[in-house]
């Protein structure tokens, strides 16, 4: 829908598993609403799916308010009118049934691999009207530093930290392994940082190689964002803390001795 | 994550509820508005009796009052949004006034449906612009930045309007003990409401397999640094 991304691609598979599917790529500048509209009228009497997506799914929930349809969306399964989609950011499933006689759905990102380009897809353009539509674009403030989002290392800091200058500890470690650094709601809610370092539901969701979670306690809204995280270190000075149950190693420590540790013997392995 | 028996819900025993955090901001948000714009805040919720709890902290935030729809049982969205649209239309009609703003968290903390606010703009026959992280209304328009690809995406839409707001727009206030008195006084207006049949019928709930790891304890305390170093070495991040 929005080009061959990789979650376009992966909507793809999920179509093609319900039947034969016509991909569509829509132009023009983007307006929610008539793109919703071209889409219905292409579609047809079809089923309609996308990507899981911010826009993906703002698409099709006008896709569904045009129609009075249900909409089903970031699903991981389909079966007939049976759908299994995600909730609580993933950390649990839902499995429902669709009362209609087409079915409106999202693929839930990475639950359905990418379908191998090249892929022929229909160009639409729709007809804008009055529909609300972007009139400006802003670049990103640049915060300096790499992205949470992009980075292969994470090192992350929760309410254990304690103030906002408790985080030098972290930004030293996390410079010494080109990290980005983040943080739980806690931080951002206390104003330690601000909300584009919150890692979580309501934040970024990051998938670095490791993530590095310091006493961090491993609430379900934080889980949902370091989920993705290929290994997981957890330093919590609580044996008992949440955040052991999905972490791969684990330091039961005060972070404020072993972060500034790790990064002496860091330095120490690298001979500086 | 612990399921009730019927594996219909999540076991909240032992939990507390609370605002989700998008809907805080949209709460937050609104009240700034009216502080420095005028007018009034109402905050409206679809849900159990004890719900009644999350509108008292909506107007110990400085909503002015509450609608609440009072129903334990299970809604889809599309319910959802017809019941929110009724009582807005009702709410309108007792006060011959429109609201000017209709604020939504972009998905909700729990189902994550992603389209209860647009259906509800649909239902009032209002633009609708989600994901909002800036937000600024000024001379009957709304000035709304929505996060995308590379930066932010601006809209600019007609008042009335419905946004649809994510957490990281504003930093909402930590409510005074005087504004939570205040906010128990304030008036609620709760009826019953009952959902229509769902068309996304939610059958059960699941947890997916894969939680609950085994961690490897490398250590206690700063002793564990060593460990620690050769594990970053052998994930070649060091």
């Amino acid at each position: 829908m929005e080009g061959a991304d990789d979650l376009s691609l992966q909507a793809l598979t999920l179509a093609r598993s319900l039947g034969e599917a016509r991909p569509v790529r829509i132009e023009g500048p983007y307006a929610p609403s008539a793109w919703a509209a071209a889409l219905v009228g292409a579609a047809g009497a079809d089923d309609i799916v996308g990507p899981g997506s911010d826009r993906g799914n703002e698409v099709l929930a006008h896709v569904a308010a045009q129609l009075d349809l249900p909409f089903a969306a970031n699903v991981t399964d389909v079966a007939g009118e049976e759908v299994t989609r995600i909730r609580w950011g993933g950390t649990l499933l839902e499995e429902a049934r669709i009362h209609a006689e087409r079915r409106l759905l999202t693929a839930a990102p990475f639950a359905f691999e990418a379908t191998a380009g090249p892929v022929q897809a229909q160009a639409l353009v729709p007809n804008l009207g009055d529909a609300a539509t972007v009139v400006e674009h802003l670049a990103p403030e640049t915060g300096g530093g790499i992205s949470l989002s992009a980075a292969k290392v994470v090192v992350s800091g929760g309410r254990g930290v304690g103030s906002a200058e408790g985080f030098a500890i972290l930004e030293e470690l996390a410079g010494l392994l080109d990290a980005a650094v983040g943080c739980s709601r806690v931080v951002t809610s206390a104003g330690w940082r601000p909300h584009a370092d919150q890692v979580g539901q309501t934040g970024t969701k990051v998938s670095p190689d490791l993530y590095i979670a310091c006493g961090i306690s491993g609430a379900t809204q934080h889980i949902a964002g370091c989920k993705g995280a290929k290994k997981l270190l957890a330093i919590n000075d609580d044996p008992e803390a949440t955040i052991f149950g999905h972490a791969d190693y684990a330091v039961i420590g005060n972070l404020h001795e072993v972060v500034p540790a790790i990064t002496a013997e860091l330095r120490k392995a690298r001979g500086a | 994550m612990v399921l009730t028996d019927d594996g219909q819900a999540l076991q909240t025993r032992h939990l507390g509820f609370t605002i989700s955090p998008h809907e805080e901001c949209g709460v937050e948000e609104a009240v700034r508005i009216v502080e420095a714009q005028g007018g009034e805040v109402v905050a409206l919720t679809l849900g159990p009796a004890e719900a009644e709890d999350q509108l008292r902290e909506c107007m110990a935030l400085g909503a002015d009052r509450a609608i609440h729809l009072v129903s334990d049982e299970q809604w889809d969205a599309q319910g959802t949004a017809a019941a929110i649209v009724e009582a807005v239309r009702a709410a309108q009609s007792e006060d011959a006034a429109p609201f000017d703003l209709i604020v939504f968290g972009n998905e909700s903390a729990d189902a994550g449906n992603y389209q209860v606010g647009i259906r509800v703009a649909y239902g009032l026959g209002l633009p609708v612009v989600t994901g909002v992280k800036g937000l600024t209304v000024s001379e009957g328009r709304a000035r709304c930045e929505q996060e995308a690809a590379g930066g932010r995406d601006v809209y600019d839409v007609p008042l009335p309007a419905v946004v649809t707001v994510k957490e990281g727009l504003n930093l909402p206030r930590y409510p005074s003990v005087p504004a939570k008195l205040r906010a128990n006084r304030k008036p609620i207006d709760a009826r019953a409401v009952a959902p229509p049949a769902p068309r996304l019928e939610q059958l059960r709930l699941v947890v997916p397999e894969g939680q609950g790891k085994q961690a490897e304890v490398l250590g206690h305390g700063p002793q564990a640094a060593p460990a620690v170093v050769e594990v970053l070495q052998r994930l070649g991040v060091a």
